[in-house]
């Protein structure tokens, strides 16, 4: 599968290398969210800026797994949707509301460093 | 021959192909042809002969239909014009440019410049009718039409100019051939079909060097008009001015995604100040760029709704819910100055780099 799990201090990044296929898509989801639980992570990154297609497939994947990985008490937040990708979502009305999206890794990061720093300020 | 009229069959074959290619044949053939046929009346096939000569008939008609059409070089008729307008060539340019000057056509030219123009286009229109080829002419005309566009020369003129010569040429063909209708009428044949061709094609040339500025014209309007320009670090703003069509919109979609990505944007501002009205299309394209620039993780402020554009927005019963309006640019500026403050990785980065 090309998919880059990593553990980072307390969040997990999962860097999509390249187009997955709906059974790949089905594990990943299942992979994530034992992962979030097992490292007890607060934050998860899934860094999409490798896919030239989103299909609705993939969307409502991603959907389910932030909203899973939400209900668990982590965050997570989509990273790296290339404009292209943006445009086809919106066409095609797949806005990923209410997912929190940012624009690369970095972003990601930050977003989640505020979006966590309000429960322990000494997480970090 | 001999073989075939051993064969009547395949005999029949061939001269239904020399139908075909009338033109290509011989005159020779044709007597040979003249010859086996009566060889194949007084043979026992009556009926067969009958056919061929009324196949042979035809073939002569066609043979003279296919004259006027056929390739130029193998025409002694346009040879003979082409010959007889070199011959003439002083006295029917001049004749060309005193009538361009009567109908007052290139006004923006000089006399000089106008019969120079004149003897080069002579010369083309003339080669062309020659050779039948009309690269050379195109070619021409292109750089014609490069040269005198910007000087302001209209497209009626330059069809005025080019039928101006076909009239000049075909009139002097009358003067030259009135004695002989059948004569004239042949050569008339050969020539207007040719005459029309470049008309045709100095017309396309100068229309298609035209549209060729219009569309590169378009395109630098288009480039200008849709500006992204950062004007804090992550923060960008984009004023729309003018009309907003779908392609544009489409346009300005991908440069604000493009440039969200390599600015590194987090917050947009979108000012439409400059534009005067907006109808549902448009507005849809706008909460499009909107949504996407989301996806890109920017947030977008929308400002200089003017009231009309309100009112229509409302009216057309857009969903602008997604969106987040400021009155003026200057609000939507502080906005998002507080807005890329407060998110701003660029001090938090900075932060975190003083704590370590």
């Amino acid at each position: 599968m090309s998919v880059a799990i990593l553990r980072e201090g307390d969040y997990l990044i999962a860097a999509i290398l390249s187009d997955l296929t709906d059974k790949e898509v089905v594990k990943l989801r299942g992979d994530l969210i034992d992962l979030v639980g097992k490292y007890r992570s607060r934050g998860l990154v899934i860094d999409v800026s490798a896919l030239e297609v989103i299909d609705s497939f993939v969307a409502r994947a991603l959907r389910s797994i932030v909203l899973t990985v939400q209900l668990r008490g982590a965050h997570a937040v989509i990273a790296g949707i290339q404009p292209d990708v943006a445009i086809a979502l919106v066409q095609f009305r797949l806005n990923l509301h209410p997912l929190r999206v940012a624009l690369d890794l970095d972003s990601a990061r930050t977003l989640l460093d505020h979006l966590t720093s309000g429960e322990a300020e000494d997480g970090r | 021959m001999d073989r075939d009229a051993e064969r009547p069959d395949p005999d029949e074959e061939t001269e239904r192909q020399s139908e075909e290619d009338a033109a290509a044949e011989s005159h020779e053939e044709d007597a040979t042809e003249d010859s086996h046929e009566v060889d194949a009346a007084e043979d026992s096939h009556e009926e067969d002969g009958d056919e061929e000569s009324d196949e042979e008939d035809e073939d002569e008609e066609s043979r003279e239909e296919d004259a006027g059409e056929e390739s130029y070089e193998a025409d002694p008729l346009l040879q003979e014009l082409v010959a007889y307008l070199r011959e003439k060539r002083t006295d029917l340019r001049e004749e060309w440019a005193r009538r361009i000057n009567e109908a007052d056509l290139l006004g923006v030219m000089s006399d000089d410049e106008v019969f120079s123009e004149a003897t080069e286009v002579f010369d083309n229109y003339v080669d062309a009718l020659e050779t039948g080829s009309i690269e050379n002419l195109q070619t021409y005309a292109r750089e014609l039409s490069e040269r005198i566009i910007p000087r302001g020369v209209e497209t009626d003129e330059v069809l005025g100019i080019v039928l101006l010569l076909r009239d000049v040429l075909a009139r002097e063909l009358f003067a030259k051939y009135q004695e002989d209708s059948e004569h004239l009428n042949r050569i008339l044949d050969a020539y207007e079909p040719a005459a029309n061709r470049i008309a045709v094609t100095v017309g396309v040339s100068f229309v298609e060097e035209r549209e060729r500025v219009i569309n590169e014209q378009q395109e630098a309007i288009r480039e200008l008009s849709t500006p992204v320009l950062q004007i804090r670090e992550r923060l960008l703003i984009l004023p729309i001015i003018g009309v907003l069509d779908s392609s544009r919109a489409r346009q300005l979609t991908q440069q604000l995604l493009a440039a969200i990505r390599d600015n590194r944007a987090a917050v947009v501002v979108i000012d439409i100040t400059g534009v005067a009205t907006i109808d549902r299309t448009v507005a849809n394209h706008l909460v499009q760029a909107v949504e996407a620039s989301r996806l890109m993780g920017a947030r977008t402020l929308l400002t200089g709704l003017s009231p009309e554009v309100t009112q229509a927005l409302v009216d057309l019963g857009v969903d602008l819910s997604m969106m987040q309006t400021v009155g003026d640019l200057q609000g939507g500026l502080e906005e998002a100055e507080r807005l890329a403050g407060y998110r701003g990785p660029r001090a938090t980065d900075e932060t975190r780099g003083a704590e370590s």
